[in-house]
């Protein structure tokens, strides 16, 4: 009998990465691994790194020493062994840039850097498929329509251009946009900042559901910890670019064992 | 002329833009920078046609210079004046005549054959500019051949207008690879751009940039599988020669709503109004 694999798979292999602008600016010998199916939250107050090691994992800076290894099979069959390892920053520009434009996906903070304001929200959401080669006008607009629907927008808006869109709205499309190809791994840059209250919570609610949904595996850069308990399963606490604890969401929040960490739960405030 | 090497430019300068228009032959579609020079007239009305044009002509060649498919228009007039004065050369209105052709927004409706070089004013050689304002990225963007953009502006053309409203510089991608703007020619031009016998040279001035597509090559113009890639049609024929095949200007003659359909390559009209004749 075939028994199920206990432990999920690594996708992301993170080997003591390091980037520095100047001391204690930046990241430092950062080391985890990233599971199949997983939310990785990491946390910390502005100016901690966190954003920093974001841009690193995503591809978009090389760090000053480590590594990051892409496993591309992994919980598959693997078909291709060579193809099944990819380290981020060993493989050519072009690997690396197909690799982010269609297995991967990032949402900014501000829904302005990941949309293309000038065009309508159709485009937007096609434009991934486009990059891939689908050249079909009818179909990019029915996936396009879905979309929307599965982000909770009215898909009748799909020819509005996205400033026409309210802020909640937009992050709602920028997501859409992202996840259109079904990428299996997501880097989300505060996707809540900014927003109200009511909507931070139905947007939230619905990044649950496209989680689960989707089997996403996410790795979420916030300084909001009610974000990150909705949405997390582990944590990892920055500080002055180091990660000073890592665990359970519930773990971290409900017991903070780094004196830092203590500190940042305590400080919420509660109605 | 006194003063002036033969077609204004050094020889030097000439050789550059030569080495470089080798390049641009060889990678058909390819944009290479070149070394641009200041000429005796401002950007906009041709220098990097002029440029292109005054590096390869000859002594014994014979030059045509169009603008919208006229012979006698100003930029057409000034610039055949101009290489009469500094060249010396032969001109000619006779596509078939001409041995350079140089051209603003048309390709003439005369058939071109092997051995003729048609030249074009380019004002924005970049196709992916307006989607993406950083060079360094729309280089990139060449060299991985990530043209996915190129066909978000398409699609957004149908969401708009329900049809791809674009109907000049409409891209194209030469001999399966690069993407190019095809200079601000109507799109009823693109198809002569495919498998054409003469050598087609495109300058930038303004830009630095200028590339080719060589004769006899593959040039497709993008579009999608249920809006394909379509020409312009009139309901009208030339009111002086009568062409139902060509593409025609239209020309108000009055105050009162009056106007005529005439066709805009100014040589093909004459010459068929002779044959008629």
């Amino acid at each position: 009998m075939k028994k199920p694999a206990l432990e999920r798979p690594v996708l992301l292999d993170v080997q003591d990465i390091t980037r520095l602008y100047g001391p204690a600016k930046g990241c430092e010998a950062i080391d985890f691994q990233l599971h199949a199916g997983e939310v990785l939250g990491i946390v910390g107050e502005s100016g901690s790194g966190k954003s920093t090691l974001l841009r690193v994992l995503a591809g978009l800076e090389a760090p000053d020493a480590g590594r990051v290894v892409y496993r591309r099979h992994a919980g598959e069959d693997v078909l291709d062994r060579d193809e099944a390892e990819l380290d981020l920053y060993a493989i050519g520009e072009a690997q690396r840039r197909a690799l982010l434009r269609l297995e991967w996906g990032l949402v900014h903070q501000n829904p302005r850097d990941g949309l293309r304001m000038g065009v309508s929200a159709g485009a937007n959401i096609g434009e991934r498929l486009m990059a891939q080669g689908q050249r079909h006008y009818g179909q990019l607009r029915e996936t396009g329509q879905a979309w929307m629907r599965q982000v909770e927008l009215d898909a009748g808006r799909i020819d509005d251009a996205p400033r026409t869109f309210s802020g909640g709205m937009q992050q709602r499309l920028q997501i859409a946009r992202t996840l259109v190809t079904r990428p299996r791994l997501v880097f989300m840059d505060e996707p809540t900042g900014g927003l109200d209250v009511s909507v931070q919570a139905r947007l939230l609610d619905m990044l649950r559901t496209l989680v689960r949904s989707l089997g996403l595996s996410v790795v979420l850069v916030t300084h909001d910890l009610a974000v990150a308990r909705l949405l997390a399963h582990r944590l990892m606490v920055m500080r002055r670019g180091q990660v000073v604890e890592t665990g359970l969401t519930d773990q971290i929040l409900d017991d903070p064992q780094h004196e830092y960490t203590q500190l940042l739960v305590s400080s919420v405030l509660t109605p | 002329m006194n003063g002036y090497n033969f077609a204004y430019l050094d020889e030097q300068t000439k050789r550059m833009i030569r080495r470089a228009l080798l390049k641009a032959v060889a990678i058909p579609g390819y944009q290479v920078p070149f070394g641009g020079r200041e000429m005796p007239m401002p950007y906009g009305w041709g220098t990097g046609g002029v440029q292109l044009t005054a590096s390869i002509l000859g002594a014994d060649d014979i030059l045509k210079v169009i603008d919208q498919g006229a012979d006698d228009t100003t930029n057409a007039v000034s610039i055949r004046h101009f290489f009469q004065r500094v060249a010396g050369v032969e001109t000619t209105t006779a596509t078939t005549a001409a041995d350079v052709i140089q051209t603003r927004h048309r390709i003439p409706e005369t058939p071109l054959r092997s051995g003729q070089i048609l030249v074009f004013q380019v004002p924005i050689p970049e196709p992916l500019r307006f989607i993406e304002p950083s060079e360094q990225e729309t280089r990139l963007m060449h060299a991985l051949e990530e043209y996915g953009v190129m066909h978000v502006k398409l699609y957004e053309d149908i969401a708009r207008y329900g049809h791809i409203a674009t109907t000049y510089a409409y891209p194209v991608k030469v001999d399966g690879r690069y993407v190019m703007d095809p200079s601000p020619i109507p799109k009823f031009d693109n198809p002569k751009l495919d498998g054409n016998p003469a050598l087609m040279l495109f300058g930038a001035g303004r830009e630095k940039r200028l590339y080719a597509i060589p004769p006899y090559t593959r040039v497709e113009s993008l579009d999608f599988e249920d809006h394909p890639f379509e020409i312009q049609r009139w309901e009208h024929s030339c009111a002086l020669c009568g062409s139902d095949h060509s593409y025609l200007d239209e020309v108000i003659t009055d105050d009162k709503g009056g106007r005529m359909f005439v066709c805009s390559d100014t040589d093909y009209c004459q010459t068929r109004r002779g044959e008629v004749a």
